[in-house]
């Protein structure tokens, strides 16, 4: 199967639970897993708040777009603002690091996405914004794979 | 869906039942009620009781992370308790597990506190 899903959304934190939701119904159709679904949504939430946070320090009225493709049960996710950038990547990717420890951020976003997501990729320019690149195959097609 | 919660104090153990998503747009003002029940009453330990969670990210372990430091400036405990299989990976990860125990039910937990029932 194949089909595809874009979504603009205002950075503003009402939009969190917004695109997880949006995204997790749209996968819903690959009949994925429990966990595969709270995993996917996990990491939408991960990369929302990251650019409305850390991308645009929480002013409301920038974009994030979200552009979601289906191939054969392979999942694929960008997630993109146009806000500051990332200066140093490996850095952002450490676990436990935060640019921000006085907002009380946990450091793991990061490391949850690339936990949940089976390959991530990160292009960011300072000034420019970041576009998160993440695919991930979900069981519908692997439980097909092993009967083949 | 949101999130809502419930502080309970029993003895010197402050109850925290979470119930519904807990993400960054919750964050915030879970932080400000939790920060003053815990300095307005006389509290040694937390116990929180995530058993009604049904999502959490890396918003939600911050806030955990936060209120564990203050508890332990109090020189008390803080015990987490029903933890779905979902949000016990995240706490895994994470490594929250290393420095916060886990019990099985509020009872439990509340019983190695030193809380009759």
């Amino acid at each position: 199967m194949r089909n595809r899903m874009y979504l603009e959304i205002a950075s503003i934190s009402e939009n969190e639970s917004f695109a997880r939701v949006a995204v997790g119904a749209f996968i819903s159709q690959l009949n994925p897993t429990m966990d595969e679904l709270m995993e996917v949504k996990t990491v939408v939430s991960e990369v929302v708040t990251n650019s409305i946070i850390h991308g645009y320090n929480e002013e409301p009225n920038h974009t994030i777009e979200i552009s979601c493709q289906l191939y054969d049960g392979e999942f694929d996710l960008i997630i993109t603002d146009y806000g500051k950038g990332i200066e140093d990547i490996e850095m952002a990717r450490e676990p436990m690091y935060t640019s921000k420890p006085e907002l009380e951020r946990s450091g793991m976003g990061f490391t949850i996405i690339e936990n949940f997501m089976d390959s991530v990729e990160i292009e960011s320019s300072v000034g420019k914004g970041t576009s998160i690149h993440m695919t991930k195959m979900l069981s519908s097609k692997k439980t097909k794979v092993v009967h083949e | 869906m949101g999130l809502s919660y419930s502080f309970t104090v029993k003895e010197n153990v402050l109850v925290v039942r979470l119930a519904g998503e807990l993400d960054h747009h919750e964050a915030e003002n879970l932080r400000e009620t939790w920060k003053e029940k815990l300095y307005t009453q006389p509290i040694k330990h937390v116990l929180l009781n995530m058993e009604a969670v049904t999502f959490m990210d890396s918003s939600g372990l911050g806030v955990i992370l936060g209120r564990y430091k203050e508890v332990l400036q109090l020189g008390g405990e803080f015990v987490v308790c029903s933890v779905s299989p979902m949000i016990g990976k995240i706490f895994e990860m994470s490594g929250l597990f290393k420095i916060i125990r886990q019990e099985e039910n509020e009872l439990k937990a509340l019983m190695t506190l030193g809380v009759a029932s």
